[in-house]
Formats: C-alpha cells, structure tokens, sequence
C-alpha cells in the first residue's frame, strides 16, 4: 500500500517544487538582492548607503519632483477615467464599443511613443501644425517640455487604466440600488454623487493607487519630456546616474530605487487605509441598471467623447505618421517631400535599430511563451491548490509587476553584475539580463487571466479524468492546458504587446549588440532624429494593433475582462 | 469489481466534521445508495471513496487494499474508480469518441483496441455513430450516456455516481433510470450512488444509506428502511412518516406489542426484545389512518384540508395532544373538509427503536 501511496503524490511534489523554483528564481531572489545592497552592502550591516543618498540634494528634488508629477498624473488620470467610465456605462451613449476600444488603446502604446507623438504634434517642427502653417517658429521652447507637459501625457496614459477599474465596478452596481434612490424621489445626478460615486469609491481608490505606482515608475514619458528641460523624477535621475557612472554607482541607484518602492507602496497603503474605513461591500448581485437618458444631450456628448478621443489618440498618432515621413527636421510635409527613407534607413540601415528589432521581437516572444508555460501550473496551484501558503505565491509572482520597472532592474543589474556562482556565466553586458527582467516582470501578465480562467472550468473535468487514470502531467497536458490556454495565450498576447517596445527595464539593463526597439528610439530621439524614432514607433503601433486583431479572435473563449479594449 | 469498505472514516473541514465515524461495507457487485439532506455529508463520503478527499480518521478499502487511512492516500487516478458527475464533467475540447477512449488512451492500450471498445461502449448506451460529435451538440440524456460509457469503458472495480439525475428534466429521469438499473445489471459492477431523491433511490438500490449531518443514520434495504426506519429522522424523511408520542405497554412478543397512542392503545410492530417503556415514538404511514367506524380510536379537529388531485393532504390536530399535528394523506373519495371534528384510527405502525439500541 504504500508504494502505491507514495507513487500518487509524487508528481504533485514535482510540480510544487518546480514552481516554487521559479518563483523564488523570478521575484523573490531579486528583491532580497536588492534589500540586501541597502541594508548590509558588502555583507555588513550598515546605513552608510543609506545616508550618503539621503544627504544628496538630487534625490530630494528628484523625490519632490516625482510626487509632483505622480500625484498630479494621477489626479488627472481619475478625473478624466472616471468620467468616461460614468459617460459610458451609466447613459445610452452610442457608438460604446467603439468608444472604448479607442480610449482603452493609448494603454497599449508605450509611454515613450506617447510622449514621442505628443512632442511631434505640438512642437515647432511638427509637421501636421505646419500643415496649417500654425508651427511655432523654429527653435522656440516645446511647452510639453515641463512639469505640467509630463502630467497631462501620464494623465493621458494611465486615465484609461482608471476607467478599466471603475467601469468593471459600475458593472457589478445592483439596479436595484439606484432604482431605489430614484423611487425615493433623487434625480440622476443626485443618485450619481450620493449613491453611485460612494459606492465605487473602492473601484475609484485601486484605480488611483494602481495609476500613482504607474505614474512614479514611468521612465518614458518624464524622459523623453522632463530630460531636455533638466526636470529629473527618480527614474530619470538613475538613468543618468548609470548612464554616467557605471556599475560603480550601482549602490546609489539601488537606494533610489529601493525610495521609489517605498513611495508606489505608500499610495497602495494609503488606497488600503482609506477603503478600509467604510464598508463598500455591494451583497446583492443583479443585472447593470437602465441606461440614463441623456435626451438631447446626446449628441453633444457624443461629440465631447469623439473630441477626446481625438486628441488622446487620433492627432498624437497622426502626427507620429506625418513626422515618420518627413525626410528631416523642421522640413514641411508635402506631397514632394514625403518620403518612406525613414522606415528603410530603421528597418534596413541602421545597425542597432536592426538589432533592436530583432532582440525585442525574440525577448518579447520568448517571455510570452515562457509565462504562458509557467502560467498554466503557477495558476494550478493558485486556483485550486489547497495549500494556504500559494496565496503568498501569488503575492510575490505579484510584486515584481506591481513595484516600478526600475526596481526590478536595479535587481537584476545587482543579482547579474558578478557572474553566477558556480557556474561562470556572465549575464550583466548581455541580453540575457534583459530577458530575465522581462520573464520576472511580465509573468503576472499571463497569470491574472489564467487565474481567473481557471476560476471558469468545472473542477469535475479534472476530477473525470482523474478517476480515468490520468496523472498530473497527463492531465496538464490534455485537460488543463487545452482548457485554460485561450486565457493564458490571451495573456501571452499581452505580454507580447507590452515588452515589444518596452522601455524602463531595458533602459538601465541594454549593452551594445543587446539593444531593444525602446532603447534605440529612445536614443535616436535624444540624439535628435525624432524621424527615425517616429517610423520605429509607427512600426510597433502598427503591430500592436495587428496584434489585437488577431487576439480579438480568441475573444469568445476567454473570461470576460482579459482582453481589457473589448467591452 | 470489488468489494468497498469504510472502516469508521471520519472527515474533519476546519471548523465542522462533513462525515463522522461512517461505517459501511458494500458487497461485490452490490448496488448502495446513499441518501440524505443537502448538506448531510453524501458527497463528501463519495470525494472520500473517489480519493479527492483524504480521511481525518479511519480506514476505506477498495478489494481489500487500503487506499485510504493512516499510511495515506492513494491518488484518484491510481483506483480505478468510475465516477458518473452530476454535470457529466465532459471535456468540451474532445469528441465523444476521444472523451469515452481518453481512460484507455491514458493507459497506453493499443489504438486499434482502443477504437473497438469505445465502438462497444458507444453502442451499450445506444450512441451509436455519435462518436465525432462534441459533447455541446448533445442533449442532456444523451451527455449522461456519453459520462456513463466513459466510466465503464475503463471497466472499473466500482463506479460511483454523484445526483446524475439531477439536472435532467423529470420525463428523462425514468428512462435513465432504468439504463442504470440495466447498467448495473449488465456489469455486475459495484455501485455507490449519491442521491438526495428517495423514490431514485429505492427503484435503484439493494441497500440504502441514509445519512445525516455526517452521521449514517440507517443502512438498511428499501423495504426495511420504509417498514422498520431506525429512528426519527429516518422515520419522517423516508415518504414522510408520521410521527406519534407512545408508550409501550408490553414486551416484544412475535415481532409486535401493545402501546399507547393518544389515549388509545393498538398493536404495533417492533423490534426483537423490546419491553414496557415511556416516552417512544411510532412511526406511521398515510395508509395506517384511516376514519374510526366504532368507538376505538381518537377524536380531533381537522384544521386544513388541501385538494391535490386523487387525494388531499390534511392536517389534524388530536384533542389528546392539542401540540400535535398529524399530517398525512386522505385519497379520494376525500370526506375530510376544514374545521370538521372527526375520529380517527391507526391500523398499524412500528415502533421506533430506543436512541442507542443496536441494530
């Protein structure tokens, strides 16, 4: 009997060790690296590191800088996402889905292209105002080069973010809770401020909290628009400090990084702290509430969302196509001077931007692939695992995503600086290091959905195939991963999508020979030829949005709410 | 086939025990029932027999060999036990064909092999040339024949059954019923089926094990369990019995003695060995009551009478225990109406063993 026994739980152990493996390998040994280089640099515990970045002037403006500029994205990211998830789920506004697929979209382009697009639009080269022949003279000072430029783009990027949280809340509102309020005799707008809003203030809070760690840790945005006007948040402040100083600076930088952690987790706790003080808790559940007639306001605000959707995304891309075709700086686009040379000189040319394509299409491949492998048992034994202490696995697979790009990068750059021991292998200087940082942080990309995937299949057909005979790996093979793959591809897709043109991590990790798409646009808009920036950008839009078609075709298979621009 | 026995099990969850010292031994090729409540611990003792679950306490052993207790547990997969789920459990990715054949393909047999018994399955259940199908283009009878030829394809020492009939609608439950009963029959398999619907359970089963809150109540055969219920909760839950305070006034003697109902006294049947006691119960049925004719039996008052077609329901309430209400069934020609004083007459009843008497 006990053979038979220990045969059974064999394969369940196999797999709890190989996904306690890796997550220790991902997320929890980068961190403890990372607590390590603050706290005991060297082996000894000491507060010299410690000190030394407290007594410097630069992370004091870079701190101030970086609330200012995260609490006041944040702000706007609220206001603006939260009024579009009211206009669109609580009136019979047309046109919905459309409505958010397009607002929902500038989530899925990368911070620096937003930046880049904006800059092109409204700068005194900018082709499209030249059109019109309202470009500012040349040489005159961009106004996006500022404080209030920086929190109008992360107010832009991360407002649809918001309006994904607070709109899946208005969702679950119960009718019946506005239909009371209105039978005791409240307006529409009253039922809004005194019922409505209160009871998304938890939805409101985690939108804020999750859009203020965003706005901290951008790296794109606040460099592409706060370097040239010197104005330094703390992600740009370790950008310049390694970009200058080298490994040899690497302990400094990890005590920044370490301060902007310490920041993004002060507004998780203070979202915590605030939704803990009332119950929000909705008990009843029941079908989303009539739409509110908006009459003959209809059109105007139809028009209003079509504006901003205008300007949040058609104008910023449009002018990123115009830019992308002009032959060089300053010169006017006409029908003479358009020209595809941009696109040949990034695609065909341009060393490092052929490398970059190709390092960033295989990373972000090769990391989709891998967390959607991953994703499969790690969300196994999440969902239905009985052991308590997978929920603390969930939380670290969690935590590399939920802190700043640049804390995992510091991490990594700490963990891979020394070869590996035992072994030799050098990963600092090459992609590798790259491609570590993006498997740790993405994971959780493909693990949310195929959680909650999981959540969706019937136990019983693992159960029936159980009672068939099939082992674990047997099971994972033909029941599990055909079941919940369209969730976890669907994830893959994402993953895919994000670290195309990824930028924060690759900044502080790239070598030469190790370039990525981000990291050459970036430098060729530092270097001033924002046209080769702009046909690589156009280049990657074009193909995250090829992207979402095609995953749009996996919709009616997947749980709703995994493909965040389908309503 | 084999012979499954649960040797004292008991389930402990965090803050409650779902079944508490269950001792049942279901011979080879015996056809159990276990019935109860929701919530009495019927699909906790089947997810115990299946493996999914491990004992707190106790021993369960399938053909002899401990597959649960102290030493552990063996894995589902290894017990090779069929398992009919409520929701059928089909895999929506695979055809029938391949959802019947996965247990063979699991187990490496040879596909030309493989093919013909699903073929044999597939026409035992009267699906013939349905085998490409998906199981979502199948109707709900149809879905359970599909999970019942893929349990007994694998040809299983025991297979278990979860409420199948539970989400079928009331016209096909007869007719699978009787494919269950032809099933069992057929294979000689040995059947453990959960169930909360007593009329199922009696067609089907040679013994049925009432459970409740965790407890095994009475395993007993349908006839015993109807005519001899081994106390209370067995006595109202099985074709609601009626319930009446009595006391025994005479020992056992052949099988009957003489008690006390409501101020009169009648024969009822008993258990070997019973003597004079106060503060029984006997159970009766419907068919037991009937108008008193003569002096004998016990006046009351009718309180509601309710029409129900062919017969009407009625509840009485005794002048001797103004508490009681006696609630049973009058079948046409219904006489009784609301508000009328009647007396009425027990024929028959058993006498409910003493809390604790063995069996």
């Amino acid at each position: 009997m006990s053979a038979r026994i220990r045969e059974s739980r064999g394969q369940e152990m196999a797999l709890t060790a190989a996904v306690a493996v890796v997550i220790v390998l991902l997320s929890l040994l980068p961190m403890l690296r990372l607590v390590k280089e603050i706290a005991a640099p060297g082996g000894v515990l000491t507060t010299v590191a410690v000190e030394a970045g407290l007594r410097s002037p630069a992370t004091w403006i870079a701190t101030w800088h970086t609330l200012v500029v995260g609490i006041g994205g944040t702000l706007l990211a609220v206001l603006s996402g939260t009024l579009v998830a009211v206009l669109v789920s609580l009136t019979d506004i047309r046109g919905r889905s459309a409505l958010v697929l397009c607002y929902v979209m500038p989530l899925l382009i990368a911070p620096q292209v937003t930046a880049l697009a904006w800059l092109q639009l409204f700068g005194p080269a900018s082709p499209f105002l030249k059109l019109f022949g309202a470009a500012p003279p040349l040489g005159t000072k961009n106004l996006l080069y500022s404080t209030s430029g920086i929190i109008l783009l992360l107010g832009v990027q991360y407002g649809p973010l918001v309006f994904l949280l607070v709109r899946a809340g208005l969702r679950k509102l119960p009718r019946e809770l506005v239909e009371a309020a209105r039978a005791g005799g409240a307006n529409w707008f009253t039922v809004l401020v005194t019922i409505v809003l209160p009871l998304m203030t938890p939805s409101i809070m985690a939108a804020a909290a999750l859009a203020f760690v965003s706005c901290v840790g951008n790296f794109g945005i606040p460099a592409f628009l706060g370097i040239p006007a010197n104005y330094l948040v703390l992600p740009t402040l370790i950008y310049q400090k390694l970009a200058g100083g080298g490994p040899a600076v690497l302990g400094e930088t990890a005590f920044l990084s370490v301060l902007i952690g310490i920041i993004a987790m002060a507004g998780i706790l203070a979202q915590e702290g605030m939704s803990r003080r009332r119950d929000y808790r909705i008990s009843s559940t029941s079908l989303p509430s009539e739409p509110y007639e908006l009459g003959r306001w209809r059109p105007v605000v139809q028009a209003g969302m079509w504006l901003l959707i205008l300007l949040v995304l058609v104008l910023p891309l449009f002018g990123l196509v115009l830019t992308s075709l002009v032959p060089g700086y300053g010169i006017a686009l006409t029908a003479k001077t358009a020209t595809l040379d941009n696109y040949r000189f990034v695609l065909f040319e341009h060393d490092a931007a052929n490398r970059a394509f190709f390092n960033s299409f295989w990373l972000s491949i090769v990391a989709a692939f891998f967390a959607v492998i991953v994703a499969v048992p790690v969300g196994y034994l999440i969902a239905w695992g009985k052991q308590r202490w997978v929920r603390l696995l969930n939380l670290s697979v969690e935590l590399p995503y939920a802190l700043p790009g640049v804390v995992l990068a510091i991490a990594s750059l700490l963990l891979f600086l020394r070869p590996i021991p035992l072994t030799g292998i050098q990963l600092y200087n090459t992609v590798w290091i790259i491609l570590y940082a993006y498997l740790a942080r993405f994971l959780v990309l493909a693990l949310r959905p195929t959680i909650s995937g999981y959540h969706q299949i019937d136990r019983a057909l693992e159960e029936a195939a159980q009672v068939a005979g099939a082992g674990l790996f047997t099971r994972m093979r033909t029941i599990i991963f055909p079941l919940v793959a369209p969730a976890a591809i669907a994830g893959g897709l994402l993953i895919f999508m994000t670290a195309l043109s990824e930028l924060t991590v690759s900044a502080l990790l790239w070598s030469s020979g190790a370039e990525t798409i981000g990291v050459v646009m970036f430098s060729f808009e530092q270097g001033g030829d924002s046209n080769y920036a702009a046909a690589m950008s156009v280049i990657t839009v074009a193909v995250t949005f090829a992207l979402m078609l095609v995953t749009n075709l996996l919709a009616p298979h997947l749980p709703s709410g995994v493909l965040p621009w389908r309503d | 086939m084999a012979r499954l026995t649960l040797d004292h099990v008991t389930k402990s969850f965090t803050d409650f025990d779902a079944v508490k010292d269950v001792s049942i031994d279901v011979a080879d090729g015996q056809f159990l029932a276990v019935l109860g409540p929701s919530g009495c611990g019927k699909t906790t003792l089947l997810r115990l027999v299946a493996g999914f679950e491990k004992v707190t306490s106790g021993e369960i052993r399938i053909g002899g060999e401990v597959v649960s207790g102290k030493g552990g547990s063996v894995a589902p997969e290894k017990r090779r036990v069929g398992i009919v789920f409520q929701n059928y459990a089909l895999w929506p990715h695979m055809s029938v064909a391949e959802n019947i054949g996965y247990s063979l393909k699991v187990a490496k047999l040879d596909k030309a092999v493989a093919r013909q018994k699903v073929e044999d399955a597939l026409a035992l259940v009267n699906l013939q040339g349905l085998g490409e199908r998906r199981p979502a283009n199948l109707s709900g009878g149809q879905r359970q024949r599909v999970a019942l030829a893929r349990c007994l394809v694998a040809a299983p020492s025991l297979v278990l059954f979860d409420e199948p009939l539970a989400n079928l609608d009331v016209h096909l439950r007869a007719s699978m019923e009787d494919e269950f009963a032809a099933f069992h029959k057929r294979t000689g398999t040995t059947i453990v089926y959960i169930t909360h619907d007593q009329a199922e359970a009696m067609a089907l089963a040679d013994r049925i094990a009432v459970m409740d809150h965790g407890r095994l109540a009475q395993l007993a055969t349908p006839r015993e369990l109807y005519h001899e219920p081994a106390n209370e909760m067995v006595a109202s839950f099985i074709s609601q019995g009626i319930l009446l305070p009595a006391d025994v006034m005479t020992s056992e003697d052949g099988g009957r003695c003489k008690v006390r109902v409501l101020g009169t006294e009648l024969v009822v049947r008993c258990r070997p060995g019973e003597r004079p006691r106060a503060g029984a119960r006997i159970c009766c049925r419907s068919a037991d009551i009937e108008l008193s004719a003569d002096a004998s039996g016990f006046d009351g008052l009718v309180k509601r009478a309710i029409y129900q077609g062919g017969a009407a329901r009625i509840e009485f309430t005794p002048a001797a225990g103004p508490d009681l209400t006696l609630r049973f069934e009058q079948p046409d020609p219904v006489v009784l109406e609301n508000g009328a004083q009647v007396r009425l007459r027990i024929r028959s009843g058993w006498l409910i063993p003493a809390a604790g008497a063995a069996a």
